[in-house]
């Protein structure tokens, strides 16, 4: 006879040690966000206006129309033999092709939205050179504030997102793969709680969320002066109801799924339409109007909206409050059902 | 067969560790079970002998509450899986086929999980000395043997000091030093006044391990009894096989003729006979092939087994390898 350990206890022990002991897991989780996170902030940071690449198309005064456009500051322009230069347009090496003559030719792809601005760029440098006097004066006033830049969206998104896959992989994965092996049946076979089988799953994620958080807003706060200005608790309570939700929906996921394959599949449908329409990388309302509605339902645009909030605005918990009883709406509804259609064998 | 289930269950005899009646479980079209009535005493081993197919690994999960039957009735220790599963769990311990236990967890980390879900039961150290383990008790499941594995799936079956062990096919697949490393748990466990149920397909385990056994073929147990029982129902304990160069089969009648033959059964190009006495037939066969002119290719005797016994009550050997 010996002390019984506690069941939920050692189920999520189980789990933690699953993943603490595969390091590519590990890389996945804890890595990963960071260097996405340190690749599109290299990409996106402190640029400033960007430089409009030109191709002159060679002919008369190609030579004087190139190096007046050169001249001007943010314009970089070449000249090129007319197939060369249609080529690059073509590829994108250059965001617009001036044929000289009277008048000139502005060649472009009015979908391109590098190609528009070129126009407007080239425009104005030519009718300034050629003697256009202004009329009203302006004065440039760039914004390089922390919490209004590109990767002061980004850092939240990639939080949210990797929450979301975090959260759904590292559920689903193991339970299949368990179901696989025969090993639920064998787990089935003694007096184990089913209930407390799935509740380990939860709450060994939350175990993980401290690290994977923490991680991501510091490298964010040191590398890029990501501003963190919401309470500690608000950020808290929005990640561990957004980490619920998540394994929640794994369990979903991966109640039927007999091989890893199907589950793969069945993540991706789940997770890819979040990644493009939740706001990870660029804000959502760039979709049509109709779609909105839908689009703020799902649990990752809830989540990202919420986390941006608090960490960035410094809104308080109850101004997300609407956001967080969606979430956890989410948690609850996803795992009533994971435990009503299990497949245990 | 349905109306089977309604009434027998106080039919069933108290003693006994597990009963069943009229058992029946398809699949689709294919009848895996096909009313099956077993009844195992308590403190025995019991053996469920047959080839693969026979329906072993089916009735033995009924038996332990993971499958429903279609129809009949089941009783563990007195009680029903429907009125009583949560105590049945608590005083089961269960070994089943193709189960791979967690592999990134060590022994005693696996034992620990499995201990955590009975109100009572023995230690892992315990459990780990009894299937000698305990030198590995740090070592990641992925990196035992298959012998080592198996006996750390018996383990988890015993960390709940069971009243009946399920195991099935428990050595399949295991080299001969592993598999008498695995019954010598097994008989301990007995010793120790357990039940046992296993399935398997070896007959020199069932020899060596059961007091019991029920062959199965096709969902139906086909002969019960102690393995000396069955063997002794061909009549005799020996068999002679033999077979000729010339692949020729010689007549029945002339070698029923033969002293001590109780049986004749022709196989694959050889012939096998059944006998009470080696020392008398084989010096006659001899002496019958010489006055015939006929040149044996082959010439084997050994005891008859549990082997003999499924051929000669179906004409199909147990496994095909």
């Amino acid at each position: 006879m010996t002390d019984r350990p506690n069941p939920i206890v050692q189920l999520t022990l189980w789990r933690v040690r699953d993943f603490t002991r595969e390091p590519e897991a590990l890389f996945w989780v804890f890595a990963f966000p960071i260097v996405l996170a340190f690749a599109l902030g290299l990409a996106f940071k402190n640029r400033g206006a960007q430089v409009v690449r030109i191709g002159v198309e060679a002919g008369a005064g190609a030579e004087v129309l190139a190096q007046t456009l050169d001249a001007a500051p943010k314009v970089e322009a070449r000249v090129y033999h007319p197939a060369d230069a249609g080529n690059r347009l073509r590829a994108g090496r250059v965001a617009l092709v001036v044929v000289p003559g009277d008048p000139v030719v502005f060649r472009y792809d009015s979908t391109r939205q590098e190609s528009v601005m070129a126009r407007l760029v080239v425009d104005d440098v030519l009718q300034a050179a050629s003697g256009r006097r202004e009329v009203r004066a302006v004065k440039d006033e760039r914004i390089t504030e922390p919490g209004a830049r590109y990767i002061d969206f980004l850092i939240p998104g990639l939080l949210g997102m990797n929450i979301m896959g975090t959260g759904m992989w590292g559920v689903g994965f193991g339970i299949v793969k368990s179901r696989n092996q025969k090993l639920l049946k064998r787990l089935l076979a003694s007096p184990m709680k089913r209930r407390d089988y799935l509740l380990s799953h939860m709450l060994a994620r939350l175990v993980f969320l401290t690290l994977e958080v923490a991680s991501l807003l510091i490298f964010g706060y040191l590398v890029f002066g990501v501003p963190f200005r919401g309470s500690v608790a608000a950020v808290a309570v929005v990640v561990v109801v957004g980490a619920l939700s998540f394994s929640g929906l794994g369990l979903l996921v991966a109640s039927r799924a007999r091989t890893v394959e199907g589950v793969s599949g069945l993540m991706n449908l789940v997770m890819v339409p979040m990644w493009i329409g939740s706001g990870v990388f660029f804000a959502y309302s760039n979709f049509p109007e109709p779609m909105q509605p839908f689009l703020r339902a799902l649990p990752l645009t809830e989540l990202n909206d919420a986390l941006r909030a608090v960490i960035i605005d410094g809104s308080s918990l109850a101004h997300v409050g609407g956001l967080v009883v969606a979430l956890g709406a989410w948690a609850v509804v996803t795992f009533g059902v994971a435990l009503r259609i299990f497949r245990w064998q | 067969m349905a109306a089977a289930a309604a009434e027998p269950s106080s039919e069933l005899p108290a003693q006994a560790a597990i009963s069943c009646r009229g058992l029946v479980k398809r699949y689709g079209t294919v009848v895996a079970v096909d009313g099956l009535d077993l009844e195992v005493r308590a403190g025995e081993c019991f053996g469920l002998l047959g080839p693969n197919g026979a329906g072993k690994t089916t009735t033995i999960e009924i038996l332990q509450g993971l499958l429903a039957p279609d129809s009949g009735d089941v009783r563990v220790l007195g009680l029903t899986w429907k009125h009583h599963e949560a105590e049945l769990r608590q005083r089961m311990g269960s070994q089943l086929q193709e189960t791979k236990l967690a592999e990134k967890l060590t022994v005693r980390e696996m034992l620990t999980l499995f201990r955590s879900f009975y109100q009572r039961g023995a230690s892992p150290d315990h459990v780990m000395e009894v299937v000698q383990l305990t030198e590995k008790q740090n070592a990641w499941v992925s990196k035992l043997s298959g012998g080592q594995r198996q006996r750390l799936a018996v383990a988890c079956a015993l960390v709940c000091q069971p009243d009946i062990l399920f195991l099935d096919e428990p050595t399949t697949g295991l080299d001969p030093q592993s598999r008498r490393q695995l019954w010598d748990v097994v008989l301990r466990f007995r010793e120790g006044g357990g039940t046992i149920l296993l399935t398997t397909h070896y007959m020199e385990e069932a020899e060596r391990l059961c007091d019991r056994v029920a062959v199965m073929d096709h969902g139906r147990v086909i002969a019960l009894g102690t393995p000396r029982q069955l063997i002794a129902s061909l009549g005799a304990e020996h068999v002679v096989e033999f077979a000729l160069a010339d692949g020729a089969y010689l007549d029945d009648l002339v070698l029923r003729a033969l002293p001590g033959v109780a049986a004749v059964r022709r196989d694959d190009g050889k012939t096998r006979l059944t006998v009470a006495r080696v020392h008398e037939t084989v010096p006659a066969l001899l002496h019958l092939l010489g006055a015939r002119g006929a040149a044996l290719s082959e010439l084997t005797t050994h005891h008859a087994t549990l082997e003999d016994v499924f051929l000669g009550l179906t004409g199909r050997h147990l496994r095909d390898d």
